[in-house]
């Protein structure tokens, strides 16, 4: 099913073709974003309002640049700083804010399913999940798919927006780290899948979710192998600030045995594209050495956030809902 | 075009269906090359002239008459697409359509522009061609060039340069390309 | 008040024969084809089903502490209405129910109620899980059961020392299966759906791992444990073979464990998380199968009323538990097909026999539950239609909360009359 007039808050189960539709667009939004005037007035008078009962600066900056560069008024509520505390209801607040008029929430939330349930709560507002918990980060997704098609048609002289899916056939993706906790690994595996790449996971037992039965992956079982193998290599961050690095014996270990550090660097394929959903731990899931080489294409996924959370919020918004 | 919305143009039973063929290649050729001559004289020369086409009919044809005038003049004519889609005042009436390529790079400050589109017909098309322009800059002049043009307009637009008056009724649709002209029912993309 | 209830079929304990009985004075005094009804209001039971009123044995009333979710008095009316003459009142209040003056309050507030409310009390001072609350002392008010239900007792030297205790007084302690610490703060049943989600799991083997315990522990101390809502079918089968054993084991499963599956949480809406949580479908229909076997001793509804705005948190923020007094009976109704002996056994007669509420236990205030429709026995009677349809409806409880997961859900199986110790508390399924 497409996002034109719907929410967006999962790419679990979203169609290639959806997800082209998609990418196609944000090409046309990263031209938008080359010109002098950065700026085109499609969603003019239009109210988003970006939620961020987390903070994340570089995503709440992300989407509220696409919104305005839509031309839409941003309604900007750094929930995580405000008032709203751990356990105000999730109605509560959105219906106060949904008193301003809104057209369209961007959530950010660090519980699962948080996206879903506000799309219950206000069925006339299009929701755009930002993150909710360790559910799904679908723009991370769809922008990481973006970055990854973009740099392929570069390398293949074809012009992505009508290369389709044709580049991710065989492609091999190889995400590291955090599976178990990650929202971004969710949403890649997702993207990827869908769009015909072929998704390997590395982790410590403990980092792997429960199950990994029905998801579209395999599980190396030797990390400098699948290094070797992989056309794109995407690192989580390990989130040790929660706690997560109490799965894992200790930080240095898990970085001697998962990091991507300088030693490993020679592994990887030379044109392999290392890609990190930020912000990074140096020293942990990558060496800051690694972090800089040009394999890795780090900021330009920073960059490429714009015009994908413009596709989104575009094709989200700017498409009468079909009620 | 995408296939989502070739799709969706089926399903509504859109698609565009033939009644009569208006004018030939042949005469778009000859409507093209007197355009050209207009434009040489109306601007004393091309110096200053950057021909625009408006994404997706307005691009052949611009590219065209870009030629055309390079031909004539003995310089190059600078030519750049520029899609509109995103500065339209119906957003949201109708499916959503995807935007092509905007290939304009130049800033267009005291240049002439000449716009060229395919068809005119309401002038909503280039109201949103107005808009968009202004993002690359001020230019001297604007100027309007149309291979087809076929009424109906609800906006104070009158073009600068035609290939073709074509009184058609509201309810037809016009194909107009550098292979014909064609009159018909449906969407004419 | 003098009651005829005419024209239907009276379920024993192992049998259905169609009968009138008549109830003067808080007894049954007939039972017999077309009785008198003079000076009595007449009760049509025809196609209705009428046995042993409801009981159940883990009800949250949430009096004191919470009395915005609930009160004695809103529990025992959403109670009445659900078939129920007696619920046993849980203690994980705010204070927990483990001393003399909290139990006595609750005991008094429920003598105010149409209905007869019983006490769990805790069995560990302030449900900590650390020392003993005072058994004997609650005993001696009439308690039979104790818990620290909302979670189990964790440290396996403190649930001997009950169990050692407790036996001697004849008392059953109830027991919440579930390690916390394995089950590490989960929101939802662990597994390939909590993992797509991105939800915290809780491991069945948290639970299945203090079933395995408590039955090692009762075959140690000789005492006697009654399994709370069981959601596993290997937990299940670890009861079932203790009591083949010959140990004192009783177990009840909640409604919600076998009419739902963790399927339903795919929505992330707070109304379907609870503790032990919904499990997968395998388990569901294992258990579903179970309740005409004999397994189960009890069906109980772990009634548990939240305010709405704390239903209205995120998934893993909200608090566990849901409603089920209102439903339980339909919903056991649709699971068991047409089968009243099991129907009333699973909803009165077993209850009835773990918490000691029937004539043969040795009581203390409270009338007779569970029993036979016979002469002479407590008129603690419920007329149940079986084929009556009907749709869940959050607004038309009477439980002060509606955190119901069954809104909008077709059910099968309607309570007509509540009958408690001779009154008509609930006629043509209105609350009188």
């Amino acid at each position: 099913m497409s996002i034109r007039g719907a929410n967006l808050l999962t790419l679990d189960g979203m169609s290639r073709e959806a997800i082209l539709d998609v990418l196609d667009t944000a090409e046309s939004f990263f031209e938008v974003n080359q010109r002098t005037i950065k700026k085109v007035p499609v969603l003019k008078g239009r109210v988003v309002a970006s939620l961020f009962f987390e903070e994340s600066t570089r995503t709440r900056l992300s989407f509220e640049t696409a919104a305005k560069r839509l031309g839409a008024d941003v309604v900007s509520l750094a929930v995580a700083s405000s008032s709203v505390k751990k356990g105000e209801s999730l109605r509560d607040t959105i219906s106060t804010i949904d008193a301003l008029g809104l057209d369209a929430v961007v959530l950010r939330h660090r519980s699962s399913g948080a996206a879903l349930q506000v799309s219950r709560y206000v069925p006339h507002v299009r929701v755009v999940n930002a993150g909710d918990g360790q559910h799904q980060h679908p723009t991370q997704g769809l922008l990481d798919a973006f970055t990854v098609r973009q740099i392929l048609a570069e390398r293949h002289g074809v012009v992505a927006s009508v290369s389709g899916s044709s580049l991710f056939e065989g492609l091999r993706v190889l995400i590291v780290g955090d599976i178990r906790h990650s929202r971004v690994a969710r949403s890649d595996i997702a993207a990827y899948s869908a769009l015909g790449a072929e998704v390997k996971v590395a982790a410590p037992g403990t980092l792997l979710p429960p199950s990994l039965e029905g998801w579209p992956v395999t599980v190396s079982s030797d990390f400098e192998e699948a290094l070797a193998w992989a056309d794109v290599v995407g690192l989580l961050r390990l989130q040790h600030e929660r706690g997560t690095g109490s799965y894992v014996p200790s930080l240095s270990e898990f970085t001697s045995t998962f990091g991507l550090t300088a030693t490993r660097v020679p592994l990887l394929k030379p044109d392999a594209i290392v890609m990190h959903p930020g912000p990074m731990n140096r020293g942990v899931e990558i060496d800051s050495d690694v972090a800089d080489l040009p394999q890795s294409v780090i900021t330009r996924q920073v960059a490429n956030g714009v015009p994908v959370r413009m596709a989104v919020l575009y094709l989200s918004l700017a498409e009468k809902k079909e009620l | 075009m995408t296939h989502h919305e070739e799709r969706q143009d089926r399903q509504r039973g859109l698609a565009f269906v033939v009644k009569s063929q208006l004018l030939t290649a042949e005469d778009v050729s000859r409507a093209m090359k007197r355009m050209a001559h207009e434009v040489i004289e109306r601007n004393q020369g091309l110096d200053n002239v950057t021909v625009v086409g408006i994404q997706r009919g307005g691009v052949a044809i611009a590219e065209q008459l870009a030629t055309l005038l390079g031909g004539i003049g003995q310089v190059a004519v600078p030519v750049a697409a520029l899609d509109v889609t995103y500065y339209r005042d119906d957003i949201g009436e109708h499916p959503l359509k995807g935007a092509s390529m905007t290939t304009l790079r130049d800033d267009l400050t005291n240049r002439t522009v000449v716009l060229v589109d395919d068809v005119l017909f309401t002038g909503r098309t280039i109201r949103a061609a107005f808009a968009a322009l202004a993002d690359w800059g001020r230019p001297t002049a604007v100027q309007l060039a149309v291979l087809v043009d076929r009424g109906h307009r609800e906006l104070p637009i009158r073009p600068d340069f035609v290939g073709k008056n074509l009184p058609t009724a509201l309810s037809e649709s016009v194909r107009a390309t550098l292979d014909g002209v064609w009159l018909g029912s449906g969407v004419a993309r | 008040m003098n009651l005829v209830i005419r024209g239907g079929t009276i379920v024993g304990p192992d049998t259905v024969f169609r009968a009138d009985i008549r109830i003067e004075s808080g007894v049954i005094v007939a039972v017999g084809e077309a009785l008198s009804t003079a000076n009595a209001t007449i009760i049509d039971a025809s196609g209705c089903w009428v046995g042993p009123a409801f009981v159940d044995i883990h009800t949250h009333l949430r009096e004191p502490g919470r009395e915005a979710a609930e009160t004695i008095a809103s529990g025992a009316l959403a109670a009445a209405m659900g078939g129920f003459s007696a619920v046993v009142a849980m203690p994980n209040t705010e204070p927990a129910l483990d001393n003399v003056p909290l139990v006595s309050y609750v005991l008094a507030q429920g003598a105010k109620t149409a209905i007869d409310v019983a006490v769990a009390g805790a069995i560990t001072l302030g449900r900590k899980g650390e020392s003993l609350a005072p058994l004997a002392e609650l005993a001696a008010l009439g308690v039979r059961l104790f818990t620290d239900d909302g979670t189990g007792v964790q440290n396996p030297l403190v649930m001997r020392r009950a169990l050692e205790y407790a036996a001697p007084l004849g008392l059953r302690l109830a027991q919440h299966c579930e390690d916390e610490q394995l089950a590490n703060g989960g929101v939802m049943n662990e597994g390939v759906l909590s993992a797509q989600l991105g939800l915290a799991g809780r491991s069945a083997v948290a639970e299945e791992l203090m079933v395995q315990r408590d039955i090692a522990l009762v075959r140690l101390t000789g005492g006697r444990v009654h399994f709370l809502h069981l959601s596993t079918a290997t937990s299940l089968a670890m009861v079932t073979a203790a009591r083949l054993e010959g140990l004192d084991v009783t177990c009840e499963v909640a409604p919600h464990h076998f009419v739902l599956s963790e399927e339903a949480c795919r929505t992330f809406d707070p109304q379907f998380k609870v503790h032990p949580p919904l499990r997968p479908e395998a388990d569901r229909a294992a258990l579903h199968a179970a309740l005409s076997t004999g397994a189960i001793d009890a069906v109980a509804t772990d009634h548990a009323p939240h305010t709405p705005e704390l239903k209205d948190l995120a998934f893993d923020e909200a608090p566990a538990g849901m409603l089920g007094l209102e439903h339980v009976a339909a919903l056991t109704n649709e699971a068991l097909g047409a089968n009243p002996v099991a129907f009333f056994n699973l909803l009165s007669r077993g209850p009835a026999r773990i918490a000691q509420l029937r004539a043969s236990d040795a009581r203390v205030g409270l009338s007779a539950h569970g029993g036979v429709i016979m002469v002479g026995e407590d008129a603690n009677v419920v007329v149940f239609d079986p084929s009556q349809t009907w749709v869940g409806d959050r607004n038309a409880l009477h439980s002060k909360a509606t955190n119901t997961p069954y809104h909008g859900r077709p059910l099968v199986g309607r309570v007509r009359s509540t009958i408690v110790k001779g009154r008509l508390v609930v006629h043509e399924g209105v609350l009188q």
